[in-house]
């Protein structure tokens, strides 16, 4: 029996130096004449640990990380000790080589986490049925198959999700206006268009357990009668574009996807398009405008998408994550979803750690811890090692938070009432060396490289804004400029057409107002600059 | 359509044309009784549902401030001026992308409202130039209005920010140029350029604040897709489009509406004019036919009317091979009317006769054939129509019992299939063409009977098409094959045949068309279409729910172009696509009052309203009230006139604002013809070809310089305002009248609307026209009379003026033009977008940038065959003649098939046309003649004998003018 070995194929594996790690085990198997079954995983989101190579042994697996193609003489050394073929020998728990993990489901930061959504990642091979089936695959979609589309729109409002792209509107309500819709042809979109700095929950769906999602828009197309779907996939994961090409293609001939599914009278058919690298396009309607072959371009709303979407059709837009946990809810009951959370968050929150931290990865919990909490209690501290200043939760349009609202539970409410958002779960750390008038530019910069261009306030606001951050922080006319800043600030909440344009000025006013004294150590950085040149 | 909305005061009170509302009226007006009431500002309003919040505001006349929202383009909210307060809901929504709710509490003006509206435009003006001053829109500046509307104080940004003042210019457009330093970026132009005009040659390029208008791929515009229609330069709030004109004179101080003098699709526009200049012409939103839009032609192409070839003063001569002599009206009067009586004197009462212009007026046109028949005495009258709709007439007539369209141009939007024949209204009928394409994006099909692929086939997200590209001449053919299909798969409206059809014809017509040998099968080697797509078009169009048929000359201009409108009536009639919104038989008709010249008695067989001559009752009438003798037999057509010249027998013409020299096909025998004449009397507004040949030239006037009305292709009696004074003193109906007193046959009107009322008096369908009633109505699409009121938009609806549809017998004959080892190649005739007709106001004009010169278009196949290279001078010989022009090689042609238009007279186009034509009526077969092509390398006898014969005549008439000039001082 050869031995199995376990070694990811997403995307930060790979940057991390994979491929090299592959070469090295496949190397090392031969000249060793050793039997190996390599499987590619997806990561299960420790990506501080990343290479992570498993063994599956008769106690379970055990894992190595982070490995370097030159750590793999060595590890092989220890899981294949000599007297033993696919064995490890008694005695030996393969954790004598410094970079023994153990049994990784019982690393803390994996074991503390509630996977609900993630509880496949890095387990399964991402793209195989039968591993899928394996591991409670598809009984979602069994389950939704024996009910009626609005059994199925039901337990979804029951259970509570609400949409995970960052807008948080409840997904079963959205899904109930596509429901009641009568036309010819109705669409299932998801948006994989994941452009928020700081996050990669999608990704990781994609990469790591990408017929999850497949199933999750089978279900969508179930309960809505959509016979279409299409995964609107930004244009820089050509990784989670072959891996979700893969799966779809299994899927198909497997009988999941196409006509008849499951010998059902049910069709669904499944496409990937890759986007033109826009943020925009992470914007439900730009997507539709972009996924029709047009501009990404804004569309004002009503109509709402629900009732006339792609190509004027009625259309389901989810997010990857609301789609992905779809499969949970429709195989453990929407009660088992709903027992997660607090208040009217329910259910878990793929958390993104990032910035300044030592161990950056996914971190899936139920709603309700604080968000000093989640960084403390996984992060491992700055990387720098100084001590933390500022958290930027929900993407380049969240709120910078100060550590005196540290203590702000993670729930879209309580986050709202902070004058902050969760969005997307994107949490990037900075520590105390930060200049928060940098960042509240670098916000702004980020609406001028992003905006469609298609209403004032955004288009030459964002511009205008830039400038007058600029001027704040050399010193210029300091008091007009920051009340002018706030008016423009209000002049793109009220007046923008989309979140883009309405949400830039969250961060740039939390970075002014929770990071004030900033002011006139930037003026005073400029001052000498320019007495240095 | 009336939007209806409370206070009550309000209710009746019309769309105002002059003013914006914002967003389109909603698509839910009319077809829903139900109205929505909401309060705008306390106001109590009600509209239909759909209507935005900003058009219900408008309605109240509660204007919000507004950019990029305009009432022909679809909302779009980017600008976010218009922001109102609403209660209930969150935010400041835009009033132009809010639909009304019942209920809805809406707010328009407050102070935060105020200071979003004021913030936003600060951003604005933080990148435009302060240059209003000087700034060609200054008068006229949507943003202008608006940074007063809110109130707009100080730019706190300064003005050394980010900017786009340092963009270049685009002048490249003759008409009009592209400052994108002035550019808001709201998105009008693009999107006029795709909901309006259809052609998608603007976008935006770049995004964020580097979003800028760009033609094509960020090309110039003259070299981009841009058609040059003008919608976006309308479209535009600020000088960033702007007409050079203006940029030129400055703004308007006055505007008059009239309608333009190009196509048949009679568009109005607002002259815009300071003093008796014009500024600019404006497409006029209140113009039922055009709807606000225009094309390069009437948008631009006007400068014609002043340009320095103007006849200024009447001149004469004895013999075409004196100078001419400028003279008095009085004594030029005198010298025509002698002449003509001499003539009379000693070649009889019929040796004189008359051409009516289909670009006079009606007024115009009515008062010359009332000429030739009361005061020359006899039915010698004829119009250009002969050589162009004369078929149109006598098809429908015979089979519905009205020689005219049946339906309004509007009635495209209801059009499920959309089928053309023999037309190009893209480039023919723009305005029209666009409303089609329009429909087409919405979902319409389409299918063109063509032997080229016209533009229309190149539609912008164009869905379902089907090109049934046949041979030149086969189009009875074709329409017998579809007719065939409809009848033998059971397509036809049954109920509809036997409620509406002459039960005798039909089942005469129905065992003929079902004869194996009309198959599409049978029919696929004369036509060389494929039969299985003669049936998918049959079923296409019988299957359609609304099928419409639209067609041109590529029809009517064929030895049996009678035929084939009696084939294409037939497959309405069978398929009852005839009688209500979105169907119907539809001519595309060529010149802008050509249906109104048909419809005045031009013909020599037909009074006005088609009545014939030997009808004693109304020949009667018009004699009673003309106070003379009428004749009660048919005169002369145009074809017998010259006919008759060569023999001898036919002495003297009056030929009002027609080019027959260069319009009528074997230029030759007309030559040979004009010269045999004793008297050409030519009144024309430039010494056109013909006049090259007449021994008196009567100065006309311009659509700009008169009143009238003309009649467009829709049956629509539009009218015709004097915006300036007539250059040599006298409207073209007033020449008229003056050359009947002096003939001695009394005329007295002072006002063209005096000759409406007899024309209403003696015509029928025309008896509840007049001025007031036109200026009332906008329009008045005839019959209008007692039964018919406000006119009559869609025909047949009930019955036919001849009680059943007549389906006639159409058996296909083919033409003797046809292919030969001598003469391999099917030569077939057209039009383009920037010339008009024989070109006389078009090459006079800018548009001349687009189209300098006729070329002969051939595929790749015949010209590698012959060896022929882009650019090449191309002999072309038929029968009749030879000819030299440049050859353009274009895969828009099929093998065999060359195609030419004969906008230069230079061209010799109608050199090469044959004296084929029409059985019933005599109308050119200018669609099909038999040529060979083949390289050569000097242009041809006739175009230089063409070139020599035209210096003589420029040179008679400079020392016309000189002598004029020496005279005076």
């Amino acid at each position: 029996m050869s031995m199995k070995i376990f070694l990811p194929r997403d995307t930060t594996t790979l940057a991390l130096g994979g491929e090299k790690v592959v070469k090295a085990i496949r190397t090392e198997a031969d000249v060793r004449g050793l039997e190996i079954e390599l499987v590619r995983n997806g990561s299960r989101g420790l990506f501080w640990l990343e290479p992570m190579l498993e063994v599956q042994t008769q106690n379970g697996r055990i894992a190595y990380g982070p490995v370097e193609a030159s750590d793999v003489a060595a590890i092989f050394d220890e899981i294949f000790n000599p007297g033993l073929d696919s064995e490890l020998s008694e005695g030996n728990t393969g954790d004598a080589h410094p970079l023994a993990l153990g049994n990784p489901e019982e690393i803390p930061y994996l074991k503390n986490q509630q996977r609900l959504t993630f509880a496949r990642a890095g387990i399964t091979d991402p793209v195989s049925i039968a591993d899928y089936l394996a591991h409670d695959g598809f009984k979602g979609l069994e389950n939704s198959l024996a009910l009626n589309s609005q059994a199925i729109v039901d337990e979804v409002k029951a259970s509570g999700l609400r949409g995970r792209g960052g807008a948080a509107f409840p997904t079963g309500i959205k899904w109930q206006t596509v429901h009641d819709c009568s036309a010819d042809q109705k669409y299932i979109v998801c948006n994989a268009d994941e452009g928020d700095s700081g996050t990669f929950a999608d990704r990781l769906v994609m990469e790591a357990d990408p017929l999850m999602l497949v199933e999750g828009m089978i279900i969508a197309g179930v309960a809505v009668d959509a016979t279409q779907g299409y995964i609107y996939l930004r244009s820089e994961y050509p990784v989670a574009y072959q891996i979700m090409n893969e799966a779809i293609a299994n899927a198909y001939a497997a009988g999941y996807l196409g006509e008849h599914i499951l010998g059902s009278d049910k069709t669904f058919h499944l496409e990937v398009r890759l986007g033109a690298a826009a943020y925009i396009c992470g914007e439900e309607t730009s997507l539709l405008e972009s996924l029709e072959g047009k501009r990404g371009m804004v569309r004002f709303k009503p109509p709402l998408p629900a009732i006339e979407g792609l190509f004027g059709k009625p259309t389901v837009v989810n997010n990857v994550l609301s789609l992905a946990a779809i499969p949970f809810i429709m195989e453990k009951g929407s009660q088992a979803y709903a027992d997660y959370g607090m208040g009217r968050s329910r259910g878990t929150l793929p958390f993104q750690l990032t910035g300044n931290l030592k161990q950056g990865g996914l971190v899936e919990l139920a709603f309700g811890p604080t968000l000093r909490e989640l960084v403390d209690n996984f992060g491992g501290g700055t990387e720098t090692g100084l001590p933390m200043r500022a958290i930027q939760v929900g993407g380049p349009l969240g709120a910078y938070l100060p550590a005196s609202q540290w203590d702000t539970p993670l729930d879209y409410e309580a986050f709202a009432a902070a004058g902050a958002v969760l969005g997307h779960g994107g949490v990037v750390v900075f520590d105390e060396s930060v200049d928060m008038t940098e960042q509240a530019r670098f916000s702004m910069e980020f609406c001028v490289a992003e905006s469609c261009g298609k209403c004032t306030p955004c288009r030459i606001g964002s511009t205008r804004g830039v400038e007058v951050i600029d001027k704040i922080r050399s010193g210029n006319n300091v008091a007009a400029n920051l009340a002018l800043l706030d008016d423009l600030c209000d002049t793109m909440i009220d007046g923008s057409l989309c979140a883009m344009g309405s949400m830039t000025p969250i961060p740039v006013k939390s970075a002014f107002k929770y990071f004030s004294e900033d002011i006139a150590l930037a003026h005073a950085s400029s001052l000498a600059q320019t007495e240095t040149q | 359509m009336l939007q209806h909305f409370d206070p009550k005061q309000f209710i009746n009170k019309k769309i105002d044309p002059d003013k914006d509302y914002g967003t389109p009226i909603s698509k839910n007006s009319g077809t829903s009784e139900q109205l929505i009431t909401l309060h705008i500002d306390g106001v109590e309003i009600a509209v239909p549902p759909g209507t935005s919040v900003l058009r219900a505001a408008a309605l109240a006349d509660i204007n919000i401030p507004k950019l990029c929202a305009s009432d022909n383009l679809e909302a779009f909210g980017s600008c976010r001026l218009c922001a109102v307060q609403i209660e209930g809901r969150r935010g400041y929504p835009a009033s132009c992308t809010t639909p009304v709710d019942a209920g809805m509490q809406v707010t328009t003006q407050n102070e935060k409202i105020g200071k979003l509206r004021r913030n936003i435009m600060e951003l604005y003006i933080s990148d435009h130039p302060l240059d209003c001053l000087t700034c060609p829109a200054n008068g006229d500046c949507e943003l202008q209005d608006m940074a007063g509307a809110v109130g707009l104080r100080e730019v706190r940004y300064g003005f050394d920010g980010h900017n786009h003042l340092e963009s270049e210019k685009d002048t490249s457009n003759p008409y009009f140029s592209f400052d994108p330093s002035k550019c808001i970026v709201c998105s009008r132009c693009v999107r006029a350029c795709e909901e309006v005009q259809g052609t998608f040659a603007l976008t935006i390029d770049g995004r964020g604040f580097d979003s800028k208008i760009a033609a094509g791929q960020d090309d110039a515009f003259i070299d981009s897709d841009c058609v040059s229609c003008g919608a976006c330069v309308q479209a535009c709030p600020t000088s960033t489009l702007m007409e050079k004109n203006v940029i030129e004179m400055g703004q308007p101080e006055h505007s008059i509406v009239t309608t333009c003098a190009y196509c048949g699709v009679g568009c109005s526009f607002k002259a815009d004019m300071k003093g008796d200049k014009v500024v600019r012409m404006v497409p006029y939103k209140g113009g039922a036919a055009n709807q606000g839009h225009s094309c390069v032609k009437g948008r631009f192409a006007f400068g014609y009317a002043t340009h320095k070839d103007r006849i200024k003063e009447p001149m004469i001569r004895d013999s075409i091979d004196e100078p001419w002599r400028a003279v008095s009206w009085d004594d030029a009067m005198s010298f025509a009317a002698k002449r003509l009586k001499e003539v009379q004197a000693e070649y009889g009462r019929e040796s004189i006769g008359g051409i009516t212009s289909s670009r006079c007026t009606n007024e115009e046109t009515y008062l010359v054939q009332k000429l030739i028949r009361a005061g020359f005495g006899n039915n010698n009258t004829d119009t250009c129509a002969r050589v162009c709709h004369s078929p149109t007439g006598y098809g429908l007539k015979t089979t519905l019992g009205e020689s005219a369209g049946t339906q309004t141009f509007d009635s495209v939007k209801y059009a499920d299939t959309i089928l053309v024949i023999g037309a190009n209204p893209t480039d023919a009928h723009p305005v029209f063409g666009s409303m089609m394409r329009r429909r087409l994006r919405e979902g319409a099909k389409l299918i063109v009977a063509d032997p080229r692929k016209i533009d229309l086939l190149n539609t912008p997200h164009l869905k379902d098409a089907i090109h049934l590209p046949l041979r030149p001449g086969t189009n009875v053919a074709l329409v017998n094959s579809l007719a065939y299909t409809i009848m033998s798969e059971g397509l036809e409206d049954k109920a509809f045949i036997t409620s509406r059809c002459d039960d005798k014809a039909f089942i005469k017509w129905q065992a003929f068309i079902t004869e194996e040998r009309n198959s599409p099968e049978a029919m696929e080697s004369v036509t060389g279409v494929a039969a299985t797509d003669v049936r998918k078009a049959a079923r296409m169009y019988a299957e359609a729910g609304n099928g419409a048929i639209f067609y041109g000359l590529g029809v009517t201009e064929h030895s049996q172009g009678s035929t084939m409108v009696m084939g294409i009536a037939n497959l309405a009639l069978a398929t009852g696509n005839i009688g209500r919104e979105g169907v119907g038989v539809n001519p595309l008709r060529g010149q802008n009052n050509v249906q109104g010249s048909c419809d005045m008695g031009s013909f020599p067989h037909e009074l006005p309203g088609y009545q014939h001559v030997a009808d004693d009752e109304a020949r009667g009438r018009f004699e009673a009230a003309w106070g003379v003798k009428l004749d009660d037999e048919p005169g002369l057509r145009i074809p017998n006139m010259f006919d008759a010249a060569l023999a001898g027998s036919f002495k003297a013409l009056y030929v009002q604002g027609e080019d027959i020299a260069q319009s009528d096909p074997n230029t030759h025998h007309v030559e040979a013809a004009l010269k045999s004449l004793d008297c050409l009397i030519v009144q024309d507004i430039f010494l056109n070809e013909t006049a090259k040949f007449a021994h008196v030239l009567l100065p006309g006037s311009t659509f700009l310089e008169k009143n009238g009305t003309f009649t467009n292709a829709e049956r629509r009696i539009n009218r015709v305002r004097k915006v300036m004074p007539p250059l040599a003193g006298k409207e073209d109906w007033e020449v008229t009248v003056a050359l009947s007193n002096a003939l001695g046959y009394e005329m007295s009107y002072s006002h063209p609307s005096e000759i409406m009322d007899e024309i209403a008096s003696l015509t029928p369908t025309f008896s509840g026209v007049s001025y007031a009633r036109l200026e009332e109505l906008g329009s008045i699409q005839w019959p209008c009379n007692e039964q018919h009121p406000d006119g009559m938009p869609v025909m047949h609806v009930e019955d036919f003026p001849i009680g059943k549809g007549n389906l006639a017998i159409t058996e296909y004959v083919a033409t003797e033009e046809r292919a030969t080892r001598r003469f391999p190649l099917l030569l077939t005739t057209g039009r383009i977008l920037s010339q008009y007709n024989v070109g006389a106001q078009t090459r006079r004009t800018e548009n001349q940038t687009w189209h300098d010169e006729d070329v002969l278009e051939l595929h790749p196949h015949d010209a590698q065959e012959r060896g022929v290279r882009e650019g090449d001078w191309l002999g072309i010989s038929s029968r009749a003649g030879h000819t030299v022009l440049r050859a353009v090689i274009s895969e828009r042609m099929q093998p065999g098939v060359v195609y030419t238009t004969f906008h230069h007279p230079g061209s010799g186009a109608n050199v090469i046309t044959t004296d084929s034509s029409d059985w019933a009526t005599n109308c050119p077969e200018y669609k099909v003649t038999a040529v060979q092509v083949e390289k050569v390398t000097q242009p041809s006898v006739w175009q230089k004998n063409f070139a020599d014969f035209n210096e003589k005549q420029q040179g008679h008439l400079r020392s016309g003018r000189r002598n004029n000039e020496t005279a005076k001082q």
